[in-house]
């Protein structure tokens, strides 16, 4: 019965966004609070009802109810207790009810937090935010219910696909969808200006926490996605500019512009359509991002559940949300006047260059992903794009980013010198120069490339720490704004992330040797001995696992154990690696092809500051959350709420 | 005016990309194919050695007998192939089907080794130790499946090993289509 209860609350979340969507938007307009107030109401409502349909489902899963055709399809009775929890999430219908619940919570948020906003803006923020549900939840209930029965029911389910079945994965794809489900806020907040006709700093003062919330979650699940791709393909590597992923990369690259464009908002007043756009666009990219993932118009290592039909959905809603947003703009945003001019040395000054650069990362990002598709189209061949056109194109791009990204915040508002700030950054300059001397030199005399690449992350790092340090000597030690303290956390984040990419991609080293049991190799000062392959029957693979005894200077050091399993359903071999980390260097083992007679091809990596680059993320991450904890930002702080009901109707500024 | 075609220009774009989308979604590409050139042409040249002792060599007219076949090309060293194997028995004892199979860069000793421990599927087997017919069929690796009909002409072309699914969807009724 637990099922259809769930199917019912659906069915009336459904009902009540309809509600939610409509009647706020006529009240807004109209200049009607009790209708305007209804949008709370139905956003709580709402939120509830998709909790208890997530709820009911997470039920069938955890008692592993096989009368649910989505249970039976993704489940087993053996699974552990974590597995069967993500697997609500890891399968195509239960991954959109986690969308939908994901949009209603952050809609109740709105509604909760929301109290200070003016009621037509928030009514209408409310409205946009229900259409987006009413898109997601006619989506569940017409074309993917999660709460199908079977009858009869089998004894046992077919398993959650076992690539999912892993800690990384459980826990990435929530992450992923808090980012891209937080842009829909902004994109609500950008559609509600369009419509109220009016962006100002308290406008943006409200968009930014949102937008900052959103990035922490996507740098989060981005950062996971990686480290899982990292440790599960077996390459070595920690991105393939693959098209699922650089699919969450697009609205990172747009959310990271509109967190600094909101800024310009909100202290000079200036730069607003062009932040209102880029709203639009980070939540279109993320839609975007799921278009591509589900409707398999790309091929990837990761596109799952994919169906033309589906995809027809997806694209229909991508073309409402994103071609209604868009045309709106174009309608409305020529009447947002900006404030006057500005000098382009100046904080404003450096936040446009890095508005300019991050967009034209986001457009090389995007081109690269989709020129396969649009080549094969109208002309039928096929090639792929990878990491040589990236490396070529989006990592000078970069150049620019970070050498600019230690100078804004030394420059001050309106008008700055670029001299004096540039001489309180010798420090960080030098040694951003003795390092990448050091590592052309004394590292890798060949990666010229790599060794300026790592003067630049040790550029970001000390140039951040040196503003923070300045800053307080200046203050006498008081601790900055958390707001700018978590700035200085993220920027030194990126420092520390291209530190862990350079050292992986540029520095690493490899060794590839067929052995069999008993043979030894040399790699890094270790001794490496083989000591066994055997056979692993799992649930729904076969294996191969192998054990290496590491042993440095005559005593053992560590013992990796690399497997090979092949999914005989998936067709599809999974490297499980072996790795072992020290914080500076990773050790990583993969077991390949081979048998008894000849031997198996073992290769073994070594990838110095691996770790980093996961760090980095979680540093970024940490310095966002720092960042939205500052009582400024946050959410409801008492600020602007003054003009509530004024005139509502519609205020071009004309 | 110019101004206002800027702000149209986001519009624009969206509309010739997801032009570009409906497209591909409604003309069912599949973007993993890298395509095989082979399908509606005549199989080409199979000249092979026998993989069993004692048996005559495989030619070309093992694939003009009016009867649909299915050439396989397998090696005991390749794991996948492993996974396909138990299909191919069972479309050999269950259906009947004429099955090729041509040991692709694999020593005879061990193919046969490999055949003896699963079971031979194989109505014809072929050893291709030099690789060179595998060459001349446009082989990326092993495993990979060819459905040739009677008259002669590849039909279907499977890189990697075959699953359940393409057995009920597309060999079955392939075989029954084509006798």
């Amino acid at each position: 019965m637990i099922p259809e209860l769930g199917h019912f609350a659906l069915i009336l979340a459904l009902a009540v966004a309809l509600v939610q969507g409509t009647l706020p938007l006529l009240g807004a307009a109209r200049g009607d609070i009790r209708l305007m107030d209804l949008g709370r109401t139905a956003a709580l409502t709402q939120a509830l009802l998709v909790i208890v349909a997530f709820g009911a489902l997470t039920q069938a899963y955890v008692t592993s109810d096989f009368s649910v055709a989505n249970v039976v399809a993704n489940s087993h009775s053996a699974k552990p207790m974590l597995y069967k929890i993500s697997g609500v999430w890891g399968n195509h219908e239960g991954s959109m009810l986690l969308w939908a619940l994901i949009l209603a919570l952050f809609g109740a948020a709105v509604a909760l937090f929301g109290a200070g906003l003016p009621d037509t803006l928030r009514s209408r923020v409310l409205a946009i935010q229900a259409l987006i549900g009413v898109g997601f939840l006619a989506f569940l209930l017409f074309t993917s219910n999660p709460f199908e029965r079977v009858a009869p029911a089998p004894l046992d389910g077919n398993g959650l696909n076992p690539l999912l079945q892993d800690p990384g994965l459980a826990f990435h794809p929530p992450l992923l969808y808090l980012g891209y489900v937080g842009f829909s806020v902004t994109y609500a907040f950008a559609i509600a200006a369009l419509l109220e006709g009016r962006v100002d700093a308290a406008w943006a003062r409200w968009v930014r926490p949102w937008t900052l919330a959103a990035w922490c979650f996507l740098t989060l699940g981005i950062g996971l996605g990686s480290w899982w791709a990292y440790y599960i393909l077996g390459w070595g590597g920690f991105w393939f500019w693959d098209p699922v992923e650089n699919a969450s990369l697009m609205p990172w690259l747009a959310g990271t512009a509109l967190l600094h464009s909101a800024i310009v908002v909100e202290k000079r007043d200036a730069l607003k359509s062009w932040t209102v756009l880029l709203a639009i666009l980070a939540f279109s990219l993320s839609l975007l991002g799921t278009f591509l993932v589900r409707s398999g118009v790309l091929t990837s290592v990761h596109a799952f559940a994919q169906d033309p039909a589906r995809g027809m959905f997806i694209l229909g809603f991508l073309l409402f949300v994103t071609g209604g947003g868009l045309a709106l703009y174009a309608w409305r945003a020529p009447q947002l006047q900006g404030g006057g001019l500005f000098q382009p040395i100046s904080r404003e000054g450096a936040l446009i260059l890095n508005n300019l650069l991050l967009c034209t990362l986001a457009a090389t990002v995007l081109l690269g992903t989709l020129y396969p598709l649009f080549l094969d189209l109208l002309t039928g061949n096929k090639v792929s794009v990878g990491p040589p056109f990236f490396n070529a194109t989006f990592v000078p791009i970069c150049a620019p980013l970070f050498a600019a990204l230690c100078v804004g915040p030394y420059l001050g508002w309106k008008r700055a010198e670029l001299w004096p700030a540039l001489l309180r950054l010798r420090v960080a300059f030098i040694a951003a120069v003795i390092a990448a001397i050091v590592a052309a030199t004394a590292i890798d005399g060949r990666a010229t490339l790599a060794a300026l690449a790592f003067g630049f992350g040790v550029w970001l790092i000390l140039g951040s720490l040196s503003e923070f340090g300045q800053r307080l000597v200046r203050t006498g030690f008081r601790l900055p704004p958390r707001a700018s303290l978590g700035m200085t956390i993220a920027h030194a984040a990126m420092g520390v992330v291209v530190l862990g990419a350079v050292g992986t991609g540029a520095w690493n080293s490899e060794l590839m040797q067929t052995m069999k049991p008993g043979d030894r190799a040399s790699f890094h000062g270790f001794d490496v001995k083989l000591e066994r392959v055997e056979s692993l029957n799992g649930p729904n693979y076969v294996a191969e696992r192998a054990t290496l005894l590491l042993s440095a200077g005559g005593k053992s050091y560590t013992v990796l154990q690399p497997e090979r399993r092949l999914f005989t359903v998936q067709r599809r071999q999974v490297a499980e690696t072996a790795i072992h980390t020290n914080l500076l260097r990773d050790l990583y083992a993969t077991l390949g092809e081979g048998d008894a007679g000849n031997g198996w091809v073992i290769r073994l990596y070594y990838n110095p500051l691996a770790p980093w680059i996961w760090l980095g993320a979680a540093l970024a991450a940490l310095g966002g959350f720092v960042s939205l904890s500052d009582r400024r930002l946050r959410i409801g702080a008492p600020q602007g709420g003054k003009r509530a009901r004024t005139r509502p109707a519609v205020q071009a500024a004309e | 005016m110019n101004r206002r075609l800027l702000f149209i220009l986001p519009l624009l774009t969206l509309a010739l990309m997801a032009g570009f989308f409906a497209w591909s979604l409604l003309a069912g590409r599949d973007p993993a194919s890298i395509g095989s050139v082979l399908v509606g042409r005549p199989a080409p040249r199979l000249e092979v050695k026998a993989l069993r002792e004692g048996e005559p060599p495989l030619t070309d007219a093992l694939l003009k007998t009016g009867k649909p076949a299915i050439v396989n090309f397998f090696a005991s060293w390749c794991t996948p192939c492993l996974a396909e194997h138990p299909l191919f028995t069972r479309l050999a004892q269950r259906e009947g089907a004429v099955i090729i199979g041509v040991a692709w860069k694999n020593k005879p000793a061990e193919a046969n080794a490999w055949l003896k421990r699963l079971g031979d599927p194989y109505k014809f087997a072929g050893a291709d130790v030099e690789g060179r017919t595998g060459l001349d069929w446009g082989l990326s690796g092993v495993p990979e499946t060819y459905l040739v009909d009677g008259q002669g002409i590849v039909r279907r072309h499977f890189r990697g090993p075959i699953t359940e699914r393409d057995v009920n969807e597309t060999i079955l009724p392939f075989l029954k289509g084509a006798k």
